[in-house]
């Protein structure tokens, strides 16, 4: 759209920038204040310098958690997107059965995520969990709460039942857009249904999908209360990924210093890699 | 005559090869329909689970496996309903939801008309930091929050958990209305203008009702992650405003496990998600091929 040049629209704005920048500058200044600063109690602050940085980026701890947390995620994406895009694929275009569908498949997006983690902790109780008296039945010694990649299993199996809906309804929407001519098209060239796909759906889709992908692997990294509440960190310490560790050390602990340096990491680890798809994302877009 | 019937014969060609196409088609959707059906039944599963757990009593859960409820009881919902630990979870819950939702969308809508109308100095950094701050980890913001709403006397108050999900719930308005509103052709503000429309009857008369399906997705989503959040709920309140979250964790140190309660209670958390999404239902398969999101 041809926009028009004109400052005064930062009127416009101001609210949202009010709201936003009291809810993320103020405390980000105190993060950052604690990040450097040493405090014996009683309010006594001393300058600490980079302490606490080098503290938290050669601890053995924060490079398991961060690798965990990495792991995680790229688990997550791999089965997640094409998942997603697959049964946005297979749902059908018109007709009754598309408000079913999407009702019911949205239904996991709403339930708050503690309630998410509690299903799946007795969905998955080894003994009188459905899913785990089955998978026993089966043949698997199956126990999440003793077993690292049991607790494993289950989390990556959680987080697919919550969050595949998100990409399969951002598929969808993308999938919608793309006009019936381009199909009617590729029927009269006799295009094979891989020819649609890579060559009419893909490309229409790509900009959902960068979304898709965007929220996904952000979320997926900042995952806090699923696991906290399926496992509390995993038998031991095997499904603690960064942010239950980070909430652990601040709330927990209370160690201000090293959890507000241990903050700034993760965030700046957040923000550059939302940069990376940003710049991804608004290059397509000019394409 | 001839000319005719080459031209009737090229139009209805594209249509026989269509027609067939579709029967080609139709059969693959014969079998397509089976891999949603699959999924939806995937995810209905734990939902049943949780619902039969929650008619059963708490020493036949704890028993063994039962696919359905042997000794059928509403106890769990009695509790829930009269006990005002439990129910005000919920109310606390909506109030905020409702306050946040309200504030975010309120505040985007002029927000996103700016940015999809006009150019002006850092427009294209303050939306990406704004973007950056839908990013933002709980986690990281979980104790300086409880240090700035406690700063300013709002802790624990329904104000409070609103204000702090406006953190992550105003950017994504601002995006996907930006997203709805660049949609809607500048063609029209002019001509209002030219009509004679101030901006105020512009705005609220010809441009709303153009973008509602957006407006109601974006409510949508506001409602949607608020709702479920709740490391952030959990840390700024204790007893006045405690979101149903924070009084579901304490069964399981209270008297005991009581499953079935907290089955009974997740239950219930699901329903006004379940009403919600039933009411924009049409908003979101038409807006979501509209909009950004």
């Amino acid at each position: 759209m041809d926009k028009t040049w004109n400052n005064r629209a930062w009127f416009m704005v101001l609210p949202v920038l009010v709201l936003v920048a009291f809810n993320a500058i103020i405390p980000l200044m105190t993060v950052v204040n604690y990040s450097v600063q040493e405090t014996f109690g009683d309010n006594v602050f001393l300058f600490h310098g980079v302490g606490f940085f080098q503290d938290v980026l050669t601890s053995e701890r924060f490079h398991s958690a961060l690798l965990r947390s990495l792991a995680f995620t790229a688990i997550i994406l791999a089965i997640e997107i094409p998942l997603g895009v697959a049964i946005a694929l297979a749902m059908p275009r018109k007709g009754i059965w598309v408000s079913v569908c999407l009702v019911l498949m949205a239904l996991p997006l709403l339930i708050p995520w503690n309630v998410v983690g509690a299903i799946w902790n007795l969905f998955a109780l080894p003994e009188i969990g459905l899913l785990g008296r089955t998978l026993n039945g089966i043949g698997f010694d199956y126990n999440y709460t003793r077993h690292p990649v049991d607790a494993w299993f289950t989390l990556v199996l959680m987080d697919v039942w919550h969050w595949t809906s998100l990409v399969v309804l951002l598929a969808y929407a993308g999938l919608s857009s793309i006009p019936d001519a381009y199909y009617q098209a590729a029927k009269i060239d006799g295009a094979s249904r891989w020819a649609v796909f890579r060559f009419i759906q893909l490309p229409k889709m790509k900009r959902v999908l960068t979304i898709a992908v965007l929220l996904r692997f952000m979320d997926s990294f900042m995952i806090y209360t699923e696991p906290s509440v399926l496992t509390g960190g995993g038998p031991g310490n095997s499904t603690t990924v960064l942010s239950i560790d980070l909430v652990k050390i601040a709330l927990g602990q209370f160690d201000l210093g090293p959890a507000a340096a241990m903050s700034i990491i993760y965030f700046l680890i957040i923000l550059l890699l939302c940069w990376i798809f940003y710049t991804l994302m608004m290059r397509n877009e000019e394409q | 005559m001839s000319e005719n019937t080459a031209v009737a014969a090229s139009t209805t060609m594209p249509r026989a090869a269509a027609a067939r196409a579709t029967a080609r088609s139709g059969s693959r959707v014969r079998l397509g329909w089976l891999v949603p059906t699959i999924y939806i039944v995937f995810l209905m599963v734990p939902i049943y689970w949780l619902l039969t757990m929650s008619f059963k009593t708490t020493n036949e859960i704890l028993g063994g496996l039962t696919l359905w409820p042997h000794k059928f009881t509403f106890a769990n919902y009695q509790t829930i309903f009269t006990d005002p630990s439990w129910y005000m979870g919920y109310v606390n819950s909506i109030i905020y939801v409702t306050i946040n939702t309200l504030i975010s969308v309120v505040a985007a809508l002029p927000a996103a008309y700016a940015f999809s109308r006009y150019r002006f100095l850092g427009d294209k950094h303050l939306f990406f930091w704004l973007l950056t701050n839908r990013m933002a980890p709980p986690a990281v913001f979980a104790l300086p929050f409880f240090q700035l709403y406690s700063a300013i006397g709002l802790f624990d108050t329904h104000i409070a958990v609103a204000l702090s999900h406006c953190l992550f719930n105003v950017p994504l308005a601002v995006w996907i209305l930006e997203g709805f509103m660049s949609g809607v052709p500048k063609e029209i503000d002019e001509t209002a203008y030219i009509d004679g429309y101030s901006w105020p009857r512009f705005f609220t008369k010809i441009f709303m009702p153009l973008i509602a399906s957006g407006i109601g997705v974006t409510a949508f989503f506001c409602f949607m992650f608020s709702w479920v959040e709740l490391l952030l709920a959990k840390t700024l309140t204790s007893v006045a405003a405690k979101p149903i979250a924070a009084a579901m964790t304490k069964t399981a140190s209270a008297s005991g496990y009581q499953v079935g309660l907290l089955a009974a209670a997740g239950v219930l958390t699901i329903i006004p998600g379940a009403i919600v999404i039933y009411f924009v239902r049409n908003y979101i398969a038409k807006g979501f091929a509209l909009g950004r999101v």
